[in-house]
Order: structure tokens, then C-alpha cells, then sequence
């Protein structure tokens, strides 16, 4: 197990592994998208008071919770950053802020345009929202804070620290419904089976939440990969990597 | 473990735990503010401020929408089954809004306890389904079969 966290934090070995990775999990992430989004968009009955506009669940929902999944991702790299100084952990972690930043927006923007036919307005400050604002904030602050400093080390640290303070900010966004009278809905899918929402619906829906986790991955690994070339460019690796050509098959 | 790792480590788990802590805190402390309205049964109990900015959520009671011919005047009911706030409001309602259907109406408790709304939205529920399932939901209800 240890000899695979060492080679975790090699920058050759996490180039090619991403590389093998992404050849066969990008075409994946592709047609999950495209088989969810038609099902989901065309295919699904619509809903029994919102008409088509509910269809909206197949952005919003995936983006909103890969938003929070990713947020632990880019916390879980921080606190490998902090503990063991690995700078693949920092690459990560900066990787996952924009990745974020940009589902959280797209899943603030959906619900904005649901909202306003169905709620009677764009935005509300209940708890979900808010809290999924300062989410926002929170990514938009990690990205900044690792632009302000000229010293990669110092800024890692710095961001470590603020994503490891934000993972409080995770649980209340999902409990946010339950625990305070709130304009959104509560909680409509589960793991545990008995969703609220039908089956012909969910189907199309659990399709979509599997290709953005799959988009997750696939962005996180790509925007590692154009990290990691701009860090190590003046190494031999990525200068025999020019000269060969060999893409992502390098090691 | 390497004794300065160990050491790492135990700073970030009290950096989680303290800044968890510390929001918690902040959140008992403004435990009724995070609300973003209060039930009908605070307003009855006069927990409500009267002549204040505040918004009211609950069920439409079914039968209580009382539409104005000649205007957009609109009275109903809000109820959460243990006590009902009246609300008076001129303006265009959501699509969604119904009667036995969430609603969310923001504005200030007049003299007589009536809620003049400035605005006026619908609380959508997590249910979703198709419109022949509802159909048959609903048949199903009236021929006093349990779904």
C-alpha cells in the first residue's frame, strides 16, 4: 500500500497512469453523458405538476453533488499536502478548485432557472442556497489565495489549510434542508432505495450523476496533467517526452 | 509513522474538529435566524414580530383561495396543521401554487394577524413522477385504496 502512495507522489509515474487512465475513461465519460442527457431530456415522462422543466434535475442534481463530493477530494489532497509534503497532492488540490468552482456555478445557475418558474423567483437566501453560495466562495477563495503567492510551497500550505477549514461548510449544505425551514426541497434520492422521485425518472438521473463523477475525474486528471508538465518542464522526463512524442504512454 | 507526520496529522484533525466546532457553535447560536420562515404555529404562539418584515410558510389550506373578480387581489389560508395564518396579497402567483400545496409568502403581520404578503412563493415537494402515475395515485386515493 505504501509503495503505491510513494509512487502516487512521482511525477512521471502519475503522468502515464493519468494518461492510461483518461485513453479508455474519457470515451466513457462521453457516452455516459450522451446516454444520460437523451434519455433523461427526451425520454423521460415528464413530471405530473412541473411539466418539463423539472428535466432540469439532470444538470442540477449530478452538478450539485459532485460539487460537494470534489470539495473532499480537494480537502483529502490538502491534508496529504500538509502531512506528507507531496507535491502531487498539491497539484491535485489545485486542480480541483476551478473544477469545483465551475459545478458549483452551473449548479447555482440551474437552480436559479428552475427557481423562477417553479418558486416564483431567481434566488433565495435559505439556508441551501446560501450555503452553497459560500461553497462557491469557497473555491473561488482557494483558487485566489494560490495565485497570490510567488512561492508554490507557501501557497499550497495556505490553501490546505482554508479547504480543510471549509469541509465544515460540506455537511451543513446537505443537512441544510433538514435542519432549518427552508424554500428548497428536502432530500428527493437515496441510497438506501425509497426515492421520492419515480423510477422511470431516476433511472436517467443516476445514469447523469455517474458521467459527471466520471467528468470529475476526467477534468481533474487532464488539468493535473497540464500542471504537472508546467512544474517538471525543465526535467529530462518531460523533455524525452517531447522529443519521442510519445503522448500519455511515457513513464 | 514518522513522529513529525504524526504531528502533521494531528493538526489537521484539530484544525477539522475545531473549525467544525466553531461553526457549530455559530449555528446554535443563530439557530432561529437561519430559518427562512417561521410555521404558522410560531405566529399564533406571537413569536412572530408584528409590523416587521417576515415571511410565513406552510400548506395552502384546500378551499381557503379566495381570488378577487376585478383585480389580482388573492386571500388564503397557510396552515402546518396546528395553526393557520390568513395572507392577503395582490400580485401574479407561481405556476406552482395550489391549494394542499407548499407556499412561502414574505411580508408583515397587520393589527388583525394578517399576513399583507409582498411576495408570494411556492414550495415544490421532493416527489416526482409522471402524470399517468399521479393519475392513478389519485384514483387509487379515491377509491380509498392506500397507495
Amino acid at each position: 500500500m505504501w509503495s503505491f502512495f510513494h509512487k502516487l507522489g512521482s511525477p512521471p509515474w502519475m503522468y502515464g497512469i493519468s494518461g492510461r487512465i483518461l485513453s479508455w475513461l474519457l470515451p466513457l465519460t462521453l457516452l455516459l453523458l450522451a446516454w444520460g442527457a437523451v434519455w433523461g431530456l427526451l425520454y423521460a415522462p415528464p413530471d405530473f405538476r412541473q411539466g418539463h422543466s423539472f428535466r432540469i434535475i439532470y444538470v442540477h442534481v449530478p452538478a450539485s453533488v459532485v460539487a460537494l463530493a470534489g470539495y473532499y477530494v480537494m480537502a483529502g489532497a490538502g491534508a496529504v499536502s500538509l502531512i506528507w509534503k507531496m507535491k502531487m497532492a498539491d497539484v491535485a488540490m489545485k486542480a480541483c478548485a476551478p473544477i469545483g468552482a465551475a459545478l458549483t456555478f452551473l449548479g447555482l445557475l440551474s437552480g436559479a432557472v428552475w427557481g423562477k418558474p417553479t418558486w416564483g423567483a431567481w434566488w433565495v437566501w435559505d439556508a441551501r442556497t446560501t450555503s452553497m453560495l459560500i461553497l462557491l466562495f469557497l473555491y473561488l477563495g482557494v483558487m485566489a489565495l494560490y495565485a497570490a503567492w510567488d512561492d508554490e510551497a507557501l501557497a499550497a500550505k495556505a490553501c490546505a489549510l482554508l479547504a480543510l477549514v471549509g469541509t465544515v461548510n460540506i455537511p451543513i449544505i446537505y443537512k441544510s434542508v433538514d435542519w432549518w425551514y427552508s424554500l428548497h426541497q428536502p432530500a428527493s434520492i437515496s441510497l438506501s432505495g425509497d426515492s421520492s422521485v419515480h423510477s422511470d425518472m431516476m433511472q436517467p438521473l443516476w445514469l447523469m450523476i455517474a458521467a459527471f463523477y466520471c467528468l470529475f475525474v476526467c477534468s481533474l486528471l487532464l488539468t493535473m496533467r497540464g500542471e504537472i508538465l508546467r512544474r517538471e518542464s525543465n526535467t529530462g522526463w518531460v523533455r524525452g517526452l517531447l522529443m519521442t512524442g510519445e503522448g500519455g504512454r511515457a513513464v | 509513522m514518522h513522529p513529525v507526520r504524526k504531528q502533521r496529522l494531528w493538526a489537521v484533525v484539530f484544525i477539522v474538529v475545531f473549525s467544525s466546532l466553531a461553526a457549530g457553535l455559530v449555528g446554535y447560536g443563530l439557530r432561529g435566524n437561519i430559518n427562512l420562515f417561521f410555521p404558522p404555529a410560531e405566529v399564533a404562539a406571537g413569536l412572530a414580530p408584528a409590523g416587521q418584515p417576515i415571511r410565513v410558510g406552510g400548506m395552502v389550506v384546500v378551499g381557503s383561495v379566495e381570488r378577487s373578480t376585478d383585480s389580482l387581489q388573492v386571500r388564503f389560508a397557510v396552515t402546518d396543521y396546528q395553526a393557520t395564518v390568513k395572507v392577503e396579497y395582490e400580485g401574479i402567483l407561481p405556476d406552482l401554487f395550489a391549494e394542499g400545496e407548499g407556499v412561502v409568502a414574505a411580508g408583515a403581520l397587520d393589527e388583525r394577524g394578517v399576513l399583507r404578503a409582498s411576495e408570494v412563493l411556492a414550495k415544490h415537494d421532493e416527489n416526482y413522477m409522471p402524470p399517468e402515475v399521479a393519475d392513478a395515485l389519485l384514483k387509487a386515493n379515491t377509491a380509498g385504496v392506500t397507495p
